[in-house]
């Protein structure tokens, strides 16, 4: 969930806080639908239409990042928030717990923060067979441990059977901010180099092959992973060129490029044929008519770098495991603002927008 | 490296008749070329492809779009009878965010009906086999392309004796639309790009009315950036040569005789309705497929009470007019404003092969400045 | 109406003889044989895949041809004419058959 980058208010200025009323809202739906969580412009508008408005400072201008940056009496702390809602819980590469803590991690290192410590909600179905609990929760365990994070609390509530698919499971994590990264969508500028981690697609297309409603089979797993070493790499050999990073999880690359088009005011150019793909992903998405692009990852990055920065970036990236496929993918330009357009090797050219609601296969 | 795909999207190849298209377009000449198959649409604007051919060459979107051309009224029949207790409602990905007039599938979805999304009608059925309990309506779409395997779905159900499915059959031909289109006063064309996928089950020969009674080329079409290139080539050439022809670019696929058993398997489960009504076109005379008696216990048509209730289009949204192809997606007064992908008014901006939709996603901020993202009115 | 794949058989059922295992560049799919019973494809064999069925063998002679012409695209209009399927700019009629 997208947090504010505001000041926490200390009691002093807790007066100063409540007279400062909320915004209007201006979400103007009359209820919520499933599209309104699937990471895509619904979303967009439920957040910022209602969401901020009553929720968050009026002070702030600054665009909706992954996690908040705050200071307390000079002690800067990263938090981060997120749920997990995922079906099946377990497919090849992974399962719910290790998203959850992956995740949370991730959310944090794209801000430019190592997570430090995790407290985790379990929403639970009645019903639910204690063995997967404990494959989830131990798999949760394995993934704290191996990303070097603390889980130092958590809360379990027991809703009835059908009110949870199994289990929900929500985080919050702390962390410190690295030294020498500044992440600000508004620094970005034309001539900046769009930087990717990996090839793309892997993990949507996993949980979708592992629905079992498709019938179809491939030799793909999840990659979930923790892609804070990637960004300790990267900081570590060019910190101060990294103006902008995401990790493009639900509605995909589309989806995050979208996003920082639009909080930096530029269009953002992508060279197809250098994005990275696995054939099995790229099977499974011109059989049933989808877009790599608009598929979630939960192991990849996504970067913008000072154009003299790119190379040493991709380089230190190439060096650090799993990051071999990183690739630059396009740059950053000053026309079409705030929108993302794909060019083929041919001189063809299509925008690629961010999705209503989940990708849906096709057969037309 | 895809086999049959990538060879047909190769750069240098498609630069060069991308070349021959310019060198072969007269200057003095406005060519408008329609390609018939939302499959094709959909691919120009995916590959780009219109930025790649001179300025006096305009691509026609034509009404093979069997998503667009359905009318919301039989969505809403297909969702009363999924409606019943204990029935799922199963379709193709496609279905699922077409509104009815009480909302789309998937928002029935969200409110608790049994709804799934199938790759093959043949889920659907084995739907049936693993709930035996429940009752499974498969919302049958498409053109010939798709019918077939509807039709061998319903043999083998019956075969099975499978007695808990049933098809909503909303299957429609081809030719009827392309006569409307050639039909309509207000239409000017030089020439057709062919439904490639289409004529794999029907041959080449139903086309050859247009070249000997129309007297325009035609070129049976594959889907990857060269077969379109290729098939304007063949276009443009015979334009030159004062020819009109069926051409079949797609031979590496498409039979010129059709799909004989896939022609039988329709024959045996299918026949023509009278008439069907097409959004955008109005009713055309047999049109569209409907189950035979002797499928009967298989047709969800005859098994449930269904509503029938004709809705009509808003009268601002000119869906028919952007469907035949005499205005452009942009050209009609809601694109972009009322209806857009988000919130859908017509068919056309719903399916994502819908000439406004493939328009809206694809094209029409290229070279637009920076516009905000306002919630909807 | 039109979302059609090429995929290769690679494996068959001897109890099935109307379905096929075709595999897409790794993501494999049981896919029905019943359009193309009065010619089976087999082992090895191209098929255009579509919701699940096999609409069509695919030719790799014409596929090839194909691929020929098209790189022959923009040379000489005589040498274009001896290519099959271009015979325009000789007397043939205009009507199909």
């Amino acid at each position: 969930m997208p947090q504010n980058n505001a000041q926490a208010p200390d009691a002093s200025s807790l007066d100063g806080v409540r007279s400062n009323l909320p915004s209007p809202v201006r979400f103007r739906e009359p209820q919520i639908e499933m599209a309104h969580g699937a990471g895509g412009k619904a979303s967009r508008r439920l957040v910022e239409g209602l969401f901020v408005p009553l929720l968050f400072s009026s002070s702030s201008s600054e665009p909706l990042g992954d996690a908040a940056h705050l200071d307390f009496d000079g002690t800067r702390i990263a938090i981060t928030t997120d749920s997990f809602v995922v079906k099946p819980l377990h497919f090849p590469g992974g399962s719910i717990g290790e998203l959850a803590v992956n995740g949370t991690v991730n959310d944090l290192a794209v801000s430019g923060a190592r997570a430090e410590a995790m407290v985790v909600t379990f929403v639970l179905e009645a019903g639910l067979p204690t063995p997967v609990l404990e494959a989830e929760v131990r798999a949760m365990g394995d993934a704290a441990r191996k990303a070097g994070v603390r889980i130092a609390g958590g809360d379990t509530k027991v809703v009835e059977h059908g009110k949870a698919d199994f289990m929900y499971i929500t985080t919050t994590g702390i962390g410190r901010p690295l030294p020498g990264l500044t992440i600000d969508a508004r620094s970005v500028r034309p001539g900046d180099k769009v930087l990717l981690s990996g090839p793309i697609g892997d993990h949507g297309v996993t949980i979708l092959l592992a629905r079992g409603d498709l019938d179809l089979e491939a030799d793909l797993r999840s990659d979930t992973r923790s892609v804070l070493p990637w960004v300790e790499a990267m900081a570590k050999a060019a910190g101060p060129g990294i103006r902008w990073m995401r990790d493009p999880t639900r509605g995909g690359v589309a989806t995050s490029l979208n996003e920082l088009a639009r909080d930096c005011g530029c269009g953002i150019l992508l060279t197809e044929e250098s994005i990275p793909v696995h054939d099995a992903v790229r099977g499974a998405c011109e059989l049933l008519g989808l877009d790599p692009l608009h598929i979630a990852n939960e192991g990849q990055l996504l970067a913008v770098v000072a154009p003299e920065y790119a190379d040493t970036t991709r380089h230190a990236l190439s060096l650090s495991p799993g990051g071999e496929n990183a690739r630059i993918i396009g740059e950053v330009r000053q026309q079409p603002a705030g929108v993302v357009v794909v060019t083929t090797s041919y001189g063809g050219s299509r925008i690629v927008d961010m999705l209503v609601g989940d990708p849906l296969p096709r057969i037309c | 490296m895809m086999k049959f795909v990538d060879e047909f999207r190769e750069p240098e190849a498609i630069t060069r008749a991308s070349e021959e298209i310019k060198r072969l377009a007269d200057p003095t000449r406005h060519y408008r070329i329609m390609e018939v198959c939302g499959g094709h649409t959909h691919a120009i604007y995916r590959f780009g492809l219109k930025d790649l051919l001179p300025s006096n060459l305009e691509l026609i979107h034509g009404p093979g779009c069997p998503v667009c051309v359905l009318p919301m009224g039989r969505i809403d029949d297909g969702l009363a009878i999924a409606q019943q207790p204990d029935v799922i409602f199963a379709a193709f990905g496609d279905m699922m965010r077409v509104p009815g007039t009480q909302g789309s599938p998937l928002e029935h979805k969200a409110r608790g009906m049994d709804v799934r999304i199938v790759y093959s009608p043949t889920d659907a059925l084995k739907l049936a086999h693993t709930n035996p309990d429940k009752h499974v309506m498969f919302f049958a779409i498409g053109f010939e392309t798709t019918a077939p395997s509807t039709a061998l779905t319903l043999v083998r159900a019956k075969a099975q004796g499978v007695r808990n499915f049933s098809v909503f059959c909303n299957h429609v031909t081809i030719i009827p639309a392309i006569r409307a289109i050639l039909d309509s006063p207000d239409m000017r064309l030089d020439g057709f790009i062919g439904p490639g996928h289409v004529s794999t089950v029907i041959g080449c020969r139903p086309y050859e009315w247009i070249a000997q009674n129309e007297s325009k080329p035609v070129a049976v079409s594959g889907f990857e950036p060269l077969d379109i290139l290729q098939s304007i080539v063949m276009v443009l050439r015979q334009l030159r040569a004062g020819k009109a022809r069926i051409e079949n670019q797609y031979k590496r696929v498409v039979p010129w005789e059709g799909n004989r058993a896939a022609l039988r398997a329709m024959a045996e489960v299918f026949e023509l309705r009278p008439y069907f009504e097409w959004r955008g076109l109005g009713f055309i005379s047999q049109s569209a497929l409907r189950i035979r008696q002797t499928y009967a216990e298989w047709d969800s048509e005859q098994r449930f009470e269904v509503p029938g209730v004709r809705v009509t289009d808003p009268k601002a949204a000119q869906c028919g007019e952007v469907l035949k192809g005499v205005l452009k997606p942009h050209q009609c007064k809601l694109f972009g404003k009322e209806c857009t992908p988000e919130h859908p008014v017509g068919a056309l901006m719903v399916s994502s092969e819908g000439s406004c939709a493939a328009y809206f996603n694809y094209e029409h901020r290229k070279t637009a400045a920076l516009t905000s993202i306002a919630s909807p009115a | 109406m039109c979302l059609a794949i090429p995929g290769q058989i690679v494996e068959l059922y001897p109890d099935s003889p109307t379905a096929a295992l075709v595999d897409v560049v790794g993501v494999r799919r049981r896919v029905d044989l019943g359009l193309l019973q009065d010619e089976l494809p087999t082992m090895g064999d191209w098929v255009l895949i579509h919701v699940g069925f096999a609409m069509s063998k695919i030719s790799e002679e014409d596929a090839a041809d194909q691929m020929r012409t098209l790189r022959m695209l923009g040379e000489a209009e005589a040498a274009m004419q001896e290519v099959e399927g271009y015979g325009l700019d000789n007397a043939e009629s205009a009507k199909a058959d």
